[in-house]
């Protein structure tokens, strides 16, 4: 069954094509990477898919609905979830706080005024638990955010996003900036995903593209360049030439 | 700790009846600019959303509750209810406008919305009275028992007792969980839609609600002065509320009441010294708060319990 999908999905910032007539299946449960050098349009993509950013042309499909007319937080309720490549945090929560407010928003209670956050204790207690399971030391917990290591607080980028228990997961370069100290829980966190979660990965890090991904779509100026499982993508002469920088060779 | 003073603040507040019963009409004043301020801490302080002109939800209550009353209904907590309602329907109707774009849209739309009502409201003195203000508001005593006297004493506990009440519930709503949704707004605007959050409804909700709130403060302003003058839609009043806001600390509901109690002692005691004075010395206690941040008084106080205590 197919989990996303887009047509012909195209994007201008003015009179640049920043995506171009993008064409992508992913079936449900899918590991799939899309990779590309800067600027390829892969962040421009991931607006399309969540909704951040509205198409110039082509649609956008979840789970079988067509999703194209539908705002951010519309497609969140079907399913959506995003990580952010800049992290979008909340500098003065903790990241109890802020998972709790992510959970309350996946269980539709955001709208209620009549009873303190305090009194939705199993919610706060499965912030906990999800933090826990990131491995989130309890001071870090009870931390503000914007004082979090910034490994921590990009692993808090996508606990927000899990906390949503999305039938698909976009990840936006979740490693993008960590040190290495600090990268393993990142890359963990990635490798721990439930399987049943279709995940969009966007990485730069090629060394967890490749472990990690099942098919993998090159991406340059905007345009699908390859697509296909990752032995495949790593031989093509025009991968290399456009995205590691080496001349093709024949 | 925390409860016990808040339980200090309240029964101080109640106790200045007796401490300083010379000044009964100007605290009665001053609880009603607090319920005010609230409304704009609210908005502004929990939500993040800018405004010049909340003057306007003030104004629209004063103007609703007098007309009510000079009408011949001067059942005070009907006129209430009437300046919530009616404001709450302009915050939702004038709502889409303010919340079109950003900050700077935000104060331009929100400052002429109530630049407009303040003209209508001089243009049509047949209803308003106009320049000459409101005049032959009849109060009928307060749940039918407490008459207003010529000493505000009256006045003194009503409008303590609707902040009062009124501050409850803003306690409650922002401990809630859409209280904690307002906040992640302002933290982060671009992170709620992508948490699931309608971002525009919650906002629509929280500007809605403090329209009614600074109705509610416009009401008791003229029921309390059997009054309204032009002066219930200023500028001044917005701005000032603003002003008031940032000295006592945003996004913190004391910090809402402790900057109205303050600038309105600080501008009575400092301005029968000399106008001059008192602005002076308002600018520099401003330049100094906003620079030490959005914590103003209440965060300055905490500061200082926490350097005491270690
Ligand atoms: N809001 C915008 N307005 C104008 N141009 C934009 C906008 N957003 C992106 N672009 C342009 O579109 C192109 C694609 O940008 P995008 O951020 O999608 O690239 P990317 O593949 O994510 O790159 P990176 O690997 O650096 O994150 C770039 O040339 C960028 O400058
Ligand atoms: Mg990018």
């Amino acid at each position: 069954m197919t989990a996303l999908a887009t047509e012909g999905l195209s994007r201008d910032f003015g009179g640049f094509r920043a995506v171009a007539g993008i064409d992508l299946v992913l079936a449900q449960g899918a590991r799939h990477a899309v990779i590309g050098p800067n600027g390829a349009g892969k962040t421009t993509l991931v607006n399309l898919l969540t909704g951040a950013l509205r198409p110039t042309a082509g649609r956008v499909r979840l789970g079988g609905e067509d999703v194209t007319a539908l705002s951010q937080h519309a497609r969140v309720k079907r399913g959506l979830a995003r990580t952010f490549q800049i992290n979008q945090l909340f500098p003065e929560f903790t990241p109890v706080q802020a998972v709790t407010l992510a959970l309350l928003e996946r269980e539709g209670l955001t709208a209620r005024w009549w009873r303190p956050v305090s009194a939705h204790g199993a919610v706060v207690a499965e912030a906990r638990a999800l933090l826990d399971s990131l491995r989130f030391a309890p001071a870090e917990m009870r931390a503000a955010t914007r004082s979090l290591p910034y490994g921590r607080q990009r692993l808090l980028e996508i606990a927000l996003a899990l906390a949503l228990r999305p039938r698909v997961l976009l990840l936006d370069e979740p490693a993008a900036g960590v040190p290495p100290g600090e990268s393993r829980a990142v890359l963990d966190a990635v490798a721990a995903l439930p399987r049943d979660v279709t995940v969009l990965l966007i990485e730069h890090d090629m060394d967890l593209v490749f472990r990690f991904a099942e098919r993998i779509t090159v991406l340059a100026q905007g345009a699908v360049l390859v697509e296909g499982p990752p032995a495949e993508v790593a031989r093509d002469p025009r991968v290399r030439e456009v995205y590691l920088g080496e001349p093709a060779h024949g | 700790m925390r409860l016990a003073l808040e339980a200090a603040f309240w029964l101080l507040a109640l106790a200045s009846h007796w401490l300083l019963p010379e000044q009964l009409p100007l605290l009665g004043q001053v609880w009603i600019v607090a319920l005010f301020v609230l409304s704009l801490d609210l908005l502004v302080g929990f939500a993040g959303v800018l405004t010049l002109g909340h003057a306007a939800f003030f104004g629209l209550g004063a103007y609703a509750a007098g007309i009510l009353a000079q009408q011949g209904w001067g059942e005070p907590l009907s006129g209430l209810l009437l300046a919530a309602l009616l404001a709450a329907l302009l915050g939702l109707v004038t709502a889409p406008l303010v919340l079109h774009g950003g900050d700077l849209p935000a104060l331009m739309v929100t400052l002429g919305l109530s630049l407009m009502l303040a003209e209508a409201a001089n243009k049509l003195p047949g209803i308003t009275g106009g320049a000459d203000g409101l005049l032959g508001v009849e109060m009928w005593p307060v749940l039918g028992l407490f008459r207003f006297d010529l000493f505000g004493r009256t006045a003194f506990f009503y409008a303590l007792a609707v902040l009062f009440l009124l501050f409850l519930l803003a306690r409650l709503i922002t401990a809630s969980p859409f209280g904690l949704a307002l906040r992640g707004i302002r933290g982060n605007a671009r992170r709620m839609p992508a948490l699931g959050t309608p971002v525009r409804a919650r906002l629509v909700a929280v500007y809605a609600l403090s329209a009614a709130y600074a109705g509610v403060a416009g009401a008791l302003l003229a029921q309390t002065t059997q009054f309204v003058s032009l002066d219930a839609l200023s500028f001044q009043r917005s701005a000032e509320g603003l002003l008031m806001l940032v000295l006592g600390g945003l996004g913190a509901l004391y910090g809402a009441l402790l900057g109205a109690v303050a600038f309105t002692l600080a501008h009575h005691i400092l301005s029968e010294m000399s106008p001059l004075f008192w602005q002076f010395w308002i600018g520099v206690a401003l330049v100094g708060l906003a620079l030490a941040g959005r914590g103003g008084l209440l965060g300055l106080g905490a500061l200082l319990l926490r350097r005491g205590r270690a």
